[in-house]
């Protein structure tokens, strides 16, 4: 079992409200974030994923509970303490905050003059860390002439100029196209590798999860509500909200025309089952349901698949129909061969 | 126009420089960082202290709406105290610098409330100390903002520096007064006007070039 880089304990955050209930932003969290692992917490927007990250670096502090970083406890420090422990944890966000008064260089200079490096350090320090970004040819630009993307690549390369041993995102690549984002989460992902830094990431998107996070959480309302490696959370989702967003990210959603005859029960001798499959590792399906169909004598039609991968793991999802008549039989037929199984609705 | 006139109206512009640059200095050296202070110092903000933040406020607000030629008149005493004398054109720079440093203040303020929230919280992460975060983030960044308030503050101090003539502050505005009014003299009059038309055009494309040199917000071609 790796160690914990942060770990969450019972940390409870209220934003009082005048003449009115308190916000809940966060609620009794647990939650241990691995060393040297990518982390992503995913929730809906107002979940309190943005005041969960920033509990990390004591940009907030909770009403209760404790914020482990480094076996030290964030909430405790104050003063020339915290801003000691903030320079151990490096931090992106959304819409970047660079300095527009200051170059690329410039900027990522700006954590080395705030940590008292010498200025004759500084410049060899930035130079590198150019290079690690793939800035080179930018040095001496201003945000303002560069691209969404370069102007994270900018963020990146400030918030690793302290040398720090955990990385936050904060939506990172949400203002940032499709491309772009690919390339960003390539180049974090690249980071965590050649440093071994731990990322702790927040977004809304699924997608971002499954290209680069190792682990997840999902918070809703101000509580984890699912949490663990995310193949294992991808091919055994427990809780809606999980459920929810992974339709879309896993490639398979029930086909219009079915989706729209779909009811909750079966209308008719002649239903079909709306039968949902999902399944890790290597398994060959077509096999499975040639055999479902020949030991069971159950037919399958093949509504819509795909494959992913998430990290190592081939991820797969199938949705299938069958008659009504049968789906507990052949669901048990699949769990015993590894496969998860959900019964969306009925046609018929 | 005779040279002596023309000689009268040199040194009068030599007066309203002296008064206004000095002027320009002591206000930004006690309005400057008394705006930066108003922009950090509410609760929750770098330097909260709100009881104090409203006090100051309060006073520039009393101070900026006090009619400048009372301001003049009020403040004799004080005038005396601080420049030995309160007449003539060093005295004059005592009100001028009170009727700026709170005019500068509150437009510096405002320059520095229009920084990004975000890079407040950037730096924050980075561990900067709340003097850090004024000094290498808030006012660096607010530099275009500020050098156009300042510039605004000059040239107001120019109209201002041609009314304190009433406690012997010379410069071009009194000597309009005196000759092209009092004495009837409409060619002083016009080139008075001249000049300080011409001033305020320099005063204001120095400071719009001074500003856009510190604005890099814009994307510009950059030749090369
Ligand atoms: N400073 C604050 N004052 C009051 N309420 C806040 C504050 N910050 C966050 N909240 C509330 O806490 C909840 C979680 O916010 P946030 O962590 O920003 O969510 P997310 O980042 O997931 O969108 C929201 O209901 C939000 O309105
Ligand atoms: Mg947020």
């Amino acid at each position: 079992m790796t160690e914990a880089a942060i770990s969450f304990q019972g940390v409870t955050r209220l934003f009082p409200q005048k003449g009115g209930r308190d916000v809940v932003a966060l609620d009794d969290i647990w939650l241990d974030v691995p060393q040297g692992a990518i982390t992503g917490i995913i929730g809906r927007s107002g979940a309190g994923k943005s005041t969960l990250l920033r509990l990390v670096n004591g940009l907030e502090r909770p009403s209760s509970g404790q914020v482990i970083v480094a076996d030290r406890d964030v909430t405790q420090a104050e003063g020339a303490d915290l801003r000691a422990m903030r320079r151990e944890v490096g931090m992106i966000f959304q819409h970047f905050n660079l300095l527009a008064s200051r170059t690329v260089a410039g900027n990522i200079a700006l954590p080395l003059e705030i940590a008292g490096v010498p200025q004759s350090e500084i410049a060899p320090r930035v130079a590198q860390l150019i290079e690690l970004v793939g800035l080179g040819a930018q040095a001496d630009r201003y945000p303002a002439e560069l691209s969404g993307g370069q102007k994270q690549r900018v963020g990146i390369a400030r918030a690793l100029a302290t040398r720090p041993r955990v990385l936050l995102s904060d939506e990172a690549t949400s203002a940032l196209d499709p491309d772009t984002t690919r390339q960003v989460l390539e180049l974090l992902q690249d980071i965590n590798r050649e440093l071994g830094l731990t990322i702790l990431l927040i977004t809304h998107e699924m997608a971002v999860v499954r290209d680069i996070c190792t682990h997840v959480a999902v918070i809703e309302g101000g509580r984890i509500v699912e949490a663990g490696e995310t193949y294992a959370v991808f091919s055994r989702p427990e809780h809606p909200t999980t459920r929810s967003f992974l339709t879309g990210v896993t490639g398979v959603a029930v086909p219009g025309f079915v989706a729209g005859q779909m009811r909750d029960a079966p209308q008719s001798d002649a239903a079909q089952a709306v039968l949902q499959i999902t399944f890790v590792g290597d398994h060959a399906t077509d096999p499975m349901l040639s055999r479902l169909a020949v030991e069971c004598g159950i037919e399958t039609n093949i509504l819509a698949g795909a494959i992913e991968e998430i990290g190592p793991n081939p991820f797969g999802s199938l949705i299938v129909s069958l008659p009504a008549r049968r789906p507990a039989e052949a669901r048990a037929f699949l769990g015993e061969h590894g496969m998860m199984t959900e019964v969306l609705g009925y046609v018929g | 126009m005779s040279a002596n006139l023309i000689a009268l109206l040199w040194d009068s512009t030599l007066q309203t420089l002296y008064m206004v640059a000095m002027s320009s200095l002591f206000g930004t050296l006690i309005g400057g960082p008394l705006g930066v202070f108003l922009a950090t110092s509410r609760r929750g903000e770098l330097f909260s202290a709100p009881a104090l933040n409203a006090a100051l406020g309060l006073v520039a607000n009393a101070a900026r709406s006090t009619p400048f030629i009372i301001l003049v008149v009020a403040i004799i005493p004080f005038t005396r105290w601080i420049a030995g004398t309160s007449i003539g054109t060093t005295a004059a720079i005592v009100p001028l610098t009170i009727a700026a440093a709170p005019f500068i203040a509150r437009l510096v303020e405002a320059s520095i409330r229009e920084v990004d929230g975000g890079l407040i919280e950037a730096a924050r992460a980075m561990g900067a100390t709340p003097g850090q975060i004024v000094r290498k983030v808030l006012v660096p960044e607010a530099m275009p903002g500020i050098v156009l308030g300042l510039t605004l503050a000059v040239v107001s101090l120019i109209g201002y520096s041609a009314m304190v003539g009433a406690v012997g502050g010379k410069g071009l505005g009194d000597l309009g007064i005196r000759y092209g009014y009092q004495r009837f003299m409409p060619e002083v009059m016009a080139a008075v006007v001249i000049i300080l038309i011409v001033l305020v055009q320099i005063v204001q494309s120095l400071g719009e070039w001074i500003a856009a040199r510190f604005d890099k917000r814009a994307p510009r071609n950059r030749g090369r």
